[in-house]
């Protein structure tokens, strides 16, 4: 008899286990099966620092969310609906977020005496009643997925590595995924050792024939595609996004890139995937250190390259003193800061929004930076793009502040038309700007206050650029008070001017009266969005904004800021925007702000900006 | 007329600068000077050194605009300031990486580090070494005055132990560091040692670092007459000089003076000795072209004490591997099996899907 489906609009499932269980893979896997299904979605993987922290311990659990529905979602969401707990520890370490009547399902092949003691439970806690608020499936995964592959000519120890791909099976089953998306990666996955590749096979068709056969699970899901803009769409994390957006940035700016880096979490995946294509004369150097990575980035952009340097909080750090040189030489330089949780190592796998003053002021000096943010994993690839335009039109260095949410998640991705992009001109100079056939460095375009860049090998120009103070015109040493006061001004003036040429920050304000607006920067975005959208289906009003220029800010972002009555600045820190715009626009902004290396909830952020909106 | 064009002329290109454009314009030294007053306090070495290069470049044959000069902080890295090429005055210990990232991106120029015994051995000492064992396509000059000069006296880590400066008045205790040893021990395809005050020996060294592909390290021994001076006296007295210079010349015996030579050792060392009627055929000789550093390596020890037995000339110059050739390859290789990228196709690789 066919089992009862049951239509749902939305569902967050989390997948935990042991670092070595593949619970990212087996995430990964479910996504790109829900993506090629048609619904939106995003993703939250959570995983420790530690590669391999010991078996079955509490600093081992790795984790993935998935939140899936049939209409446009914003965040991995709040509470999962479903949690898989591949082990005792993995349930110890997810169960404080889940919700009373969510489905919870156990490997409990792993719920041995010897597992439970290793995360301090005294007696099981799926038969002893603790369990009691949730509908729990015990399910013998491990046991299951050894007996499925016993014609297998495989040791048992890879049968049972083979859990994961049984438990997706079964959720593959329960959610009505597609499987030729993942049917066909294993293939290829495993290409070349077909015993593992028949194991992983069984195992996933295991997994969903048992889902299809027990009673233990009476009843599937499904989920229709959701309402999207019409389109080609992919599945894209932030990383893969902004490292396509450095390719998209050469490519239309005719620049070769060149990306110089020293591998850190959780920014390396970008340094990886560039590294895949040379194709694009893309070339990458893994530097003996940060400060080499920015070094060689910024010689390669005096030769006329795009150059790239990708850190995180401790990089950023040591990259400073050359951005600072970068400035004074007034030359195109991209800095990817994918901010994690600090200070000093901080938590590497958890992320932040707590580099933003680092951005703005960590340098010696009166030395301004551009600074640009992504929203979202897929804005990661316009945010990219924007930044390399400002760098290259201003001729400065840029920073771009992603941060580890962003990075490792994901969501559906409509791929731009290529021909639409912007594109970026260099404008090379080639010949001489002064009087008896000078070149004169740092005479200026009288609209963007930009220095001409003239790369080597372009004869009659030879100069000399360096990080000493400079002529306002010959770019030649200068100690004179006046000069400096004027060079200090214009490097400034030159950034705020930018602010002309980046787009307005937009309103969304549906009824125009709101009283409250909630103004965010960065990969709060999604968030911020659904806890207002909580809002407004509760009948109370409120304004949303969200920045992505940071430095400078979109010039009519004061006129906004005074406009609404009171200004919530939701940010994963101790307030950094909230002091830039009090500063700079004398407006008191309410900061909400936790700093628990998690993204915000939509629900705790509805909280506030109600909290905020009813007050008198 | 040998001085002139190396570069792509009769004379044969030099390896080093193979894939840099050659040029038919007769410069003079004085086509290498910029319009910049030069600043170094009078008696300074680092004149000695840029006239030297000045009348060097060219001998290059390689247009103006093709060559980068890029240098740290210190004395010797307003080198760039007084030469009409390309040039970036960097930050402090920097230039070695900066300069990997220009060469790596443009092979068509010729790239020159300008670094001293702080810079770049002290603060920058992490770039020096990763950049020669990497063995991009630059030529590093190292100006060793054995003092920080811009700072205004400090000792250095080219310093003797024991010296009495500023900031070590009862001597520094800091064992110093020998740059060649240094540069021998982080896989430096070409190692050489000149001094400031010999313009000819100085001016061959130059250009054999020019001719050798991938990266070569020159240190020069340079004088700092206000806070060093007379570092190196017993190298440039006539007298003295004769028995502490070991002049080093590929394929000749290695002799300081008529009367001594440069004689195998215990396990590999080698070891100063008079020379004999019955020992002569025993003196080495050099080979600076000895796959294995350890002889090169032995030979930069010969000077300790400091300043016994100065071995100047090229210690080693192997070809190996070139780190921007090889990126560039890379490159190449990957165009030329699957085509140039192209940003549609790349960015609608992996799963996709059409919503209409």
């Amino acid at each position: 008899m066919a089992k009862q489906i049951e239509q749902l609009d939305r569902v967050i499932i989390r997948f935990a286990g042991d670092s070595g269980d593949g619970m990212q893979l087996t995430g990964d896997r479910f996504t790109q099966e829900t993506a090629s299904f048609g619904n939106d979605l995003s993703t939250l993987p959570n995983f420790p620092a530690e590669i391999r922290a010991p078996a079955g311990t509490l600093p081992g659990v790795s984790s993935f969310q998935l939140h899936f529905a049939d209409h446009d979602i914003m965040t991995p969401g709040d509470s999962p609906d479903v949690l898989v707990a591949m082990n005792p520890a993995a349930l110890k370490a997810n169960i404080g977020d889940i919700p009373r009547g969510a489905t919870v399902i156990v490997n409990s092949d792993e719920f041995t005496r010897r597992n439970l003691a290793k995360v301090q439970y005294e007696v099981d806690p799926t038969t002893d009643g603790t369990l009691d608020a949730f509908k729990v499936s015990s399910v013998p995964l491990t046991s299951m997925t050894v007996e499925a592959l016993s014609s297998c000519d495989i040791s048992k120890k890879d049968a049972q590595r083979a859990k994961n791909m049984f438990a997706l099976g079964l959720l593959s089953w329960m959610y009505n995924r597609p499987t030729e998306g993942t049917t066909s990666f294993l293939k290829s996955k495993f290409a070349g050792k077909p015993a593992i590749l028949d194991a992983n096979l069984k195992a996933f068709q295991a997994g969903w024939n048992f889902g299809e056969t027990t009673e233990d699970f009476a009843v599937s899901y499904e989920i229709k595609p959701a309402r999207l803009p019409s389109g080609t769409y992919r599945n894209i994390t932030g990383n893969l996004a902004t490292a396509y957006g450095l390719i998209a940035g050469s490519t239309r700016s005719g620049l070769p890139l060149f990306l110089g880096s020293y591998p850190i979490t959780p920014a390396s995946d970008v340094l990886h995937e560039l590294s895949k294509h040379k194709r694009f004369g893309v070339r990458t150097f893994q530097a003996e250190d940060e400060i080499a990575g920015v070094g060689a980035a910024l010689g390669a952009s005096f030769g006329g390259s795009l150059g790239v340097t990708t850190t995180s909080g401790p990089g950023m750090v040591l990259k400073q003193e050359t951005v600072g040189l970068a400035v004074m030489t007034e030359l195109p330089l991209l800095i990817v800061d994918v901010q994690r949780a600090g200070p000093s190592t901080g938590m590497p796998t958890k992320t932040e929004q707590t580099d933003l003053l680092m951005a703005m002021f960590g340098r010696n000096g009166e030395s301004p930076v551009p600074v640009v943010a992504p929203q979202s994993p897929a804005d990661c690839f316009d945010a990219a793009l924007e930044a390399t335009r400002i760098a290259v039109t201003y001729r400065t260095p840029v920073v771009l502040m992603s941060d580890g949410y962003l990075a490792n998640g994901s969501e559906p991705w409509r791929l731009p038309d290529v021909d639409d992009l912007p594109t970026i001109d260099p404008g090379f100079a080639t010949e001489p700007n002064g009087e008896d056939e000078r070149y004169l460095p740092y005479k200026r375009d009288t609209e963007t206050l930009a220095r001409p860049w003239a790369v080597p090998g372009t004869p009659g120009l030879e100069h000399r650029l360096g990080g000493i103070e400079k002529h306002s015109e010959t770019g030649d040493i200068s100690y004179t008070p006046a000069n400096h006061d004027l060079m200090v001004r214009t490097r400034q003036g030159k950034i705020d001017a930018i602010a002309r040429d980046v787009a307005p920050v937009e309103v969304d304000d549906p009824t125009g009266d709101a009283d409250v607006l909630v103004l965010g920067w960065g990969g709060t975005y999604g968030a911020i969005t659904a806890g207002v959208r909580r809002v407004r289906r509760s009948g109370a009003k409120v304004a949303q904004a969200h920045l992505r220029h940071l430095n400078p800010f979109p010039e009519n972002l004061g006129e906004v800021l005074k406009s609404y009555d009171r200004v919530v600045v939701p940010e994963i820190n101790l307030g950094q925007l909230s002091m830039l715009l009090r500063s700079r626009f004398l407006v008191d902004v309410i900061g909400y702000n936790k700093v628990r290396g998690l993204p915000f909830k939509a629900e705790e952020l509805a909280d506030a900006l109600r909290e905020v909106i009813e007050r008198d | 007329m040998t001085s002139a064009n190396l570069n792509g002329n009769d004379e044969g290109t030099l390896a080093g600068l193979k894939l840099v454009p050659s040029t038919d314009t007769q410069y003079k030294a004085k086509d290498f000077k910029s319009d910049q007053d030069v600043r170094w306090c009078p008696g300074c070495g680092d004149y000695a050194v840029l006239a030297a290069f000045q009348s060097f470049l060219p001998q290059l044959g390689v247009p103006r605009e093709n060559i980068v000069m890029v240098s740290g902080i210190g004395c010797s890295s307003r080198f760039p300031y007084y030469l009409s090429t390309y040039g970036m005055h960097s930050i402090h210990g920097r230039a070695p990486a900066i300069a990997t990232g220009l060469a790596t991106s443009r092979q068509d120029l010729s790239v020159w580090v300008i670094t001293g015994d702080g810079d770049g051995l002290s603060i920058g000492g992490n770039h020096l070494i990763h950049a020669l064992r990497r063995n991009v396509n630059i030529n590093v000059l190292l100006f060793n005055n054995r003092i920080y000069g811009l700072t205004k006296g400090q000792y250095s880590p080219t310093s003797e132990a024991g010296k009495v400066t500023k900031s070590s008045p009862v001597g520094s205790l800091d064992q110093p560091f020998n740059p060649v040893s240094l540069a021998l021990g982080a896989e430096a395809s070409f190692v050489a040692r000149t001094v400031d005050s010999d313009r000819k020996h100085l001016t061959s060294v130059l250009r054999e670092a020019a001719d050798h592909p991938g990266a070569s390290f020159v240190e020069i021994y340079q004088n700092c007459p206000i806070f060093n001076d007379d570092a190196f006296t017993p190298l440039k007295d006539p007298a003295a000089r004769e028995t502490r210079l070991l002049r080093m010349e590929h394929g000749e015996p290695l002799m300081l003076g008529e009367d001594r030579g440069v004689f195998a050792g215990e396990l590999g060392g080698l070891e100063v000795a008079e020379v004999t009627d019955t020992n002569r055929d025993r003196v080495i000789r050099h080979d600076a072209h000895r796959t294995d550093p350890g002889y090169a390596f032995a030979l930069s020890r010969l000077d300790l004490p400091a300043f016994e037995h100065v071995p100047v000339g090229v210690f080693r110059n192997v070809r190996r591997p070139v780190y921007d050739e090889l990126v560039n390859e890379q490159v190449s290789d990957a165009r030329s099996e699957r085509g140039e990228g192209e940003l549609a196709s790349l960015l609608a690789g992996g799963d996709t899907w059409t919503v209409d």
